[in-house]
C-alpha cells in the first residue's frame, strides 16, 4: 500500500465507522455485497427493463419541465415553417417547442420515446424467459404476478405518454381508446365520460388528468412494484439453471461486489448509451409531420407504438359483431378487440401457475429452472399461445403489407380470421415434437447442429464424412428438495 | 506507478494469463447449462476466486474513462456552441455512456477479482416463527368477548369511509346527456374548415368534402361531416330517406361508428368495368361504408351503419342540414341510439 492508498483506507474506515454508529447497517451491507447472482445472459433482460425505466424517469422529468397539459387553442408561430399560423392545442405547441426550440429537447424526447419502446420490449422478453424456464413456479409465483401487473401498467403508461402530444397520430389513438372505453358493457358511457370529463374529445380537465396519470400515478406505482419485485427476489435469491454444484437449496454465481456490480453498472450505462444513440440518430415519432389533431381529421397509415400493435390487430381482425338486446347495445364491437382480448391474454397468464399446479399436482418450492424441452407440454402450450398473440399483433400491420406488397387487405383479414385458429395448433404440435426430439438427442438448438455429412462414393456406397459435433447429454433433473415438502405444500 | 512494477514482458504474460483464465471461465460458463451432474457422485464445489491483476487492462480502463470524459465534455460544448444539434448531442452523450459502460465491464471482467461463490438459500417458511407471529397477533385480542361484533362494526365503518372517500370521484363526471348531442339541427349551414359556406354547386362528383357546422364548435365529436355527390344510378336510399339527398348530395357523420376515428378514405369508380361502387373507408380498422345506400357497412368491424344527416338546399343554393342526426354518431355504447331504418 502506498501512502495515498493508506490515507484513503483510513478515511474510508473512519467514515464507515461513523456511519455505522448512526445507522448500523454493516450486517445488511455485508449480506448485499456477498449476494450471489447466477450468470446467464437471459437474466439480463429484466435488468435492461429496470435500466430503461431509470432512463425514462430521468428524461421524463426533463420533459415535464416544458410540457403544458392544455387543450386551449392557440396559433403556432414557432420555427417550424410548415405549421406556421396553424391552430392547435397548447399541449401540442409545447411539444413542438420541446422538439424545435428547447436545446437538446428533441434529443431527450426521442431518448424518452425509444426508452419506452425498449422498456416494454425487454419486459416482454423477460416474461417469455420466465415462462419457458418455469421461473414462475412457487415461490416466485407472487413475483410473477407483480411482473404481469407491471407489464399492463407499462403499456398503459406508454399509451398515455404518446397521447399527451396531441398530434394527429395521438389524437386518433385517443379516439380509439375512447371508443373502447365507451364500449364497456353497461357502464362504458359513464366510465368514458368520467375519464374524459364529457363525450370525446372531452373537456379541458382531461389533459391535466392524463398528465398526472402519466407522470405521477403510474410511474410511482411502477416504482413501488419494482421495489417489491426486487426485494422479493433478494429474499428468495435468484433462481438458477441446473449445473455442477448447483442444487435446489444453493445459488452459484458471482457475488455483487465487485465483479457483478461493475458488470451490472456497465449494463446500465450501456442501455443508457444505446438509448442516447438511438434518440440522437434515429428519428422516432416525428410529431410535427401530421400536424395537430382535430376530431374531424385523420391520416392514413397511422402506426402506433409497437406495444399497441396487438390491440390494433385485434380490433381489425374482429368480425363486426355487436350484441344488441331490445335496443340496448350490450357489447359494442371495440370491446372485443380493445378490452376483452388483452384482458383474456392477461387472465390466462395470471391463471397459468394455478392451472399448471392443477395438472401436475406439484406444489413444492422450486429454485432450479427447467429448460424449455424438459417440459414439452408447457413449452408447446406457451409457444402456441404466443403465436396466437403474435398473429394478432401481425394483423396490426396488414394495411402496411397491402401498401408495400399489394396483397389485398380484405383477403389478408379473411385468411387470418381462419389462420388465427389453425396456426397456434400447428405451432403447438411442432414445438411438442421439437422438444421431444431435443430431449432424445440431447442436442442444443443453438450450439450444435445435428446430422451427418455424407458422400456417395464411386461404387455407389454412402460414406459418412462427419457426424454431429459433441452432443450434450441432458442434465438429470434433480428432484426439488424442500425443507419439508409436506409442510410447504400445505399452504399453497 | 510503484518501482516494483513488473517489466513489460511480465506484464504481457499476466495479460495473456488473464485472457486464458477468462476464456476458460467463459467456456466453462457456456458449458455449465447442459453438463449433467452424475447422480450419486460427490458434491462438486464450483467456488473459485482468481485475481486477474492485469496492469494492461487497468490502463485500458483508464483510457476508456478518459475518453468517456472527453465525450461528456463534448456534450456540454456542443450544447453551448450549437445550441443543441440533436445528432451530435446524441453521439456525445451516447458515446460517453457507452465508453463508461465498456470501462465498467472490462473492469468487472479483467481488473477486479473474479469469483464464483456458493450461497445457501434459507427456507422461506420457518414453522416456529410463523406460529409465533400468529400467536402474537392473536394474543392482541385476548380477553375481548364480543370479537365478532367489533370486527363486523369495524368492517362496516371501513367500508363506509372508503365509499365516502371515493364519492368525490363522481365530480369528474359522468354526464351521459351530451353523448346524444351534435351541433347539427335543421337549418344549420355546412361550411368548410375555413368557415366558408358550401354551395350545392361546390360539391363535385368523384371526391369528398369535409363539412363543419356554421357557428358550431368544430372540435365537437359530431361536428365533422363527409359530403359527396353521387350520380342517380349509385343512389339507393331506404324509403324513409328519399329526400335526404338533394341533387344527389349526401352527408354522413365523419366519425366512424366503430371506434371514433375520422373517416378519410373515399373510393370512386373511375373505370366502370372493373371498379367497385363508391365507398368510404376508415383508416383505423378499415370499416367500409356505402354512401349510396344510407351508409351500409360492407366490410370491417363497425357494428352499425354510418349515420346519415338529411340535407336541403336553401334559396341561395347553400347546403343546410334538413334536421338533426336520426341516430347517435360515434362509437357504440350501452345507451347508443341506433338507426331505426
Ligand atoms: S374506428 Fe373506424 S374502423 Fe375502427
Amino acid at each position: 500500500m502506498n501512502p495515498i492508498e493508506r490515507y484513503v483506507h483510513r478515511r474510508f474506515a473512519r467514515v464507515s465507522r461513523s456511519a455505522e454508529q448512526r445507522v448500523g447497517l454493516a450486517a445488511g451491507v455485508r449480506w448485499a455485497l456477498r449476494y450471489v447472482f447466477p450468470d446467464h445472459w437471459s437474466f439480463l433482460l429484466g435488468e435492461i427493463a429496470l435500466y430503461s425505466f431509470i432512463v425514462l424517469v430521468a428524461t421524463g422529468i426533463y420533459l415535464t419541465l416544458f410540457y403544458i397539459p392544455s387543450d386551449s387553442q392557440v396559433i403556432y408561430h414557432g420555427p417550424y415553417a410548415l405549421l406556421q399560423g396553424e391552430q392547435m392545442s397548447e399541449a401540442y405547441r409545447s411539444v413542438l417547442n420541446i422538439s424545435f426550440t428547447v436545446p437538446a429537447g428533441l434529443l431527450f424526447r426521442q431518448v424518452h420515446h425509444w426508452a419506452a419502446d425498449v422498456f416494454i420490449a425487454s419486459i416482454v422478453l423477460h416474461l417469455i424467459r420466465i415462462f419457458f424456464t418455469g421461473a414462475y413456479r412457487k415461490p416466485r409465483d407472487l413475483n410473477y404476478f407483480i411482473g404481469l401487473t407491471m407489464l399492463m401498467l407499462a403499456i398503459l403508461e406508454g399509451f398515455a405518454g404518446y397521447s399527451l402530444v396531441d398530434d394527429l397520430l395521438s389524437g386518433m389513438g385517443l379516439a380509439i381508446a375512447y371508443g373502447v372505453a365507451v364500449a364497456i358493457p353497461g357502464i362504458g358511457g359513464q366510465f368514458a365520460t368520467l375519464i374524459w370529463g364529457g363525450p370525446f374529445p372531452g373537456n379541458s380537465t382531461f389533459w391535466p388528468r392524463l398528465e398526472i396519470v402519466h407522470v405521477l400515478l403510474i410511474p410511482v406505482t411502477l416504482a413501488v412494484l419494482i421495489t417489491l419485485h426486487l426485494v422479493m427476489i433478494m429474499r428468495q435469491h435468484h433462481s438458477q439453471f441446473p449445473g455442477p454444484g448447483r442444487r435446489e437449496r444453493n445459488v452459484v454465481g458471482t457475488p455483487t461486489w465487485p465483479a457483478y456490480a461493475l458488470r451490472s453498472i456497465g449494463l446500465m450505462l450501456a442501455v443508457a448509451g444505446v438509448l442516447f444513440l438511438l434518440g440522437g440518430l434515429i428519428q422516432i415519432n416525428p410529431i410535427w409531420q401530421w400536424g395537430p389533431y382535430h376530431p374531424y381529421l385523420s391520416e392514413n397509415g397511422a402506426q402506433p407504438d409497437w406495444y399497441i400493435g396487438w390491440l390494433i390487430g385485434a380490433l381489425r381482425l374482429m368480425p363486426n359483431w355487436e350484441l344488441v338486446i331490445s335496443g340496448r347495445t350490450v357489447i359494442p364491437n371495440p370491446f372485443w378487440g380493445g378490452a376483452a382480448f388483452p384482458l383474456f391474454v392477461f387472465a390466462i397468464m395470471f391463471a397459468w401457475p394455478a392451472i399448471e399446479r392443477r395438472f401436475t399436482g406439484d406444489v413444492r418450492r422450486h429454485d432450479l429452472l427447467e429448460r424449455p424441452r424438459d417440459r414439452p407440454i408447457r413449452t408447446a402450450i406457451g409457444a402456441g399461445f404466443l403465436s396466437w398473440v403474435v398473429i394478432v399483433f401481425a394483423v396490426g400491420s396488414t394495411d402496411r403489407i397491402f401498401y408495400r406488397l399489394g396483397v389485398s387487405y380484405t383477403l389478408q383479414i379473411h385468411v387470418w380470421r381462419v389462420g388465427i385458429w389453425i396456426i397456434p395448433i400447428v405451432v403447438f404440435f411442432v414445438t411438442l415434437s421439437a422438444c421431444r426430439a431435443l430431449q432424445r438427442t440431447g442436442a442444443h438448438p443453438l450450439r450444435a447442429w445435428q446430422g451427418q455429412v455424407i458422400q456417395r462414393t464411386g461404387d455407389g456406397r454412402v460414406e459418412v464424412l462427419a457426424g454431429s459435433p459433441d452432443r450434450d447429454t441432458p442434465p438429470i433433473s434433480e428432484p426439488p428438495v424442500g425443507t419439508a415438502p409436506a409442510e410447504e405444500a400445505r399452504s399453497r | 506507478m510503484s518501482p516494483d512494477d513488473p517489466s513489460p514482458v511480465t506484464r504481457w504474460g499476466r495479460l495473456l494469463g488473464a485472457l486464458v483464465a477468462l476464456g476458460t471461465t467463459a467456456r466453462a460458463a457456456a458449458r455449465r447449462g447442459p453438463v449433467p451432474r452424475p447422480p450419486g457422485a460427490g458434491e462438486v464445489d464450483p467456488s473459485e476466486r482468481t485475481v486477474p491483476a492485469s496492469p494492461r487492462a487497468e490502463s485500458i480502463v483508464a483510457v476508456l474513462l478518459l475518453l468517456a470524459a472527453v465525450f461528456a465534455f463534448a456534450f456540454t460544448v456542443l450544447y453551448i456552441v450549437l445550441s443543441g444539434n440533436t445528432q451530435l448531442l446524441g453521439i456525445a452523450m451516447g458515446g460517453a455512456l457507452l465508453l463508461l459502460a465498456v470501462a465498467c465491464i472490462v473492469a468487472g471482467k479483467l481488473v477486479v477479482p473474479q469469483e464464483t461463490h456458493v450461497e445457501e438459500r434459507g427456507p422461506l417458511l420457518v414453522e416456529e416463527e410463523t406460529e409465533e407471529v400468529i400467536h402474537i397477533i392473536e394474543a392482541g385480542g385476548q380477553g375481548i368477548s364480543r370479537r365478532a361484533l367489533l370486527v363486523g362494526a369495524g368492517g362496516v365503518a371501513g367500508a363506509a369511509l372508503l365509499t365516502a372517500t371515493a364519492t368525490p370521484l363522481a365530480s369528474l363526471g359522468p354526464t351521459l346527456g351530451p353523448l346524444h348531442h351534435t351541433p347539427w339541427a335543421r337549418g344549420v349551414r355546412l361550411v368548410d374548415d375555413e368557415a366558408r359556406p358550401y354551395l350545392a354547386s361546390d360539391i363535385q362528383i368523384g371526391t369528398f368534402y369535409t363539412a363543419l357546422p356554421e357557428h358550431g364548435d368544430p372540435e365537437a365529436f359530431g361536428a365533422g361531416l363527409l359530403v359527396v355527390r353521387l350520380p342517380a344510378n349509385f343512389i339507393d336510399l331506404p324509403a324513409a330517406r328519399r329526400d335526404w339527398a338533394p341533387y344527389g348530395i349526401l352527408a354522413y357523420s365523419k366519425i366512424c361508428p366503430h371506434a371514433g376515428c375520422a373517416i378519410s378514405l373515399y373510393r370512386y369508380p373511375t373505370y366502370a368495368p372493373t371498379s367497385q361502387i363508391p365507398a368510404f373507408t376508415c383508416p383505423c380498422h378499415y370499416s367500409t361504408f356505402l354512401p349510396g345506400e344510407g351508409g351500409r357497412l360492407i366490410f370491417g368491424p363497425a357494428g352499425r351503419a354510418l349515420p346519415q344527416l338529411p340535407l336541403m338546399v336553401d334559396g341561395q343554393g347553400y347546403l343546410r342540414a334538413a334536421g338533426p342526426f336520426h341516430e347517435d354518431i360515434g362509437p357504440s355504447w350501452w345507451g347508443v341510439h341506433r338507426s331505426q331504418s
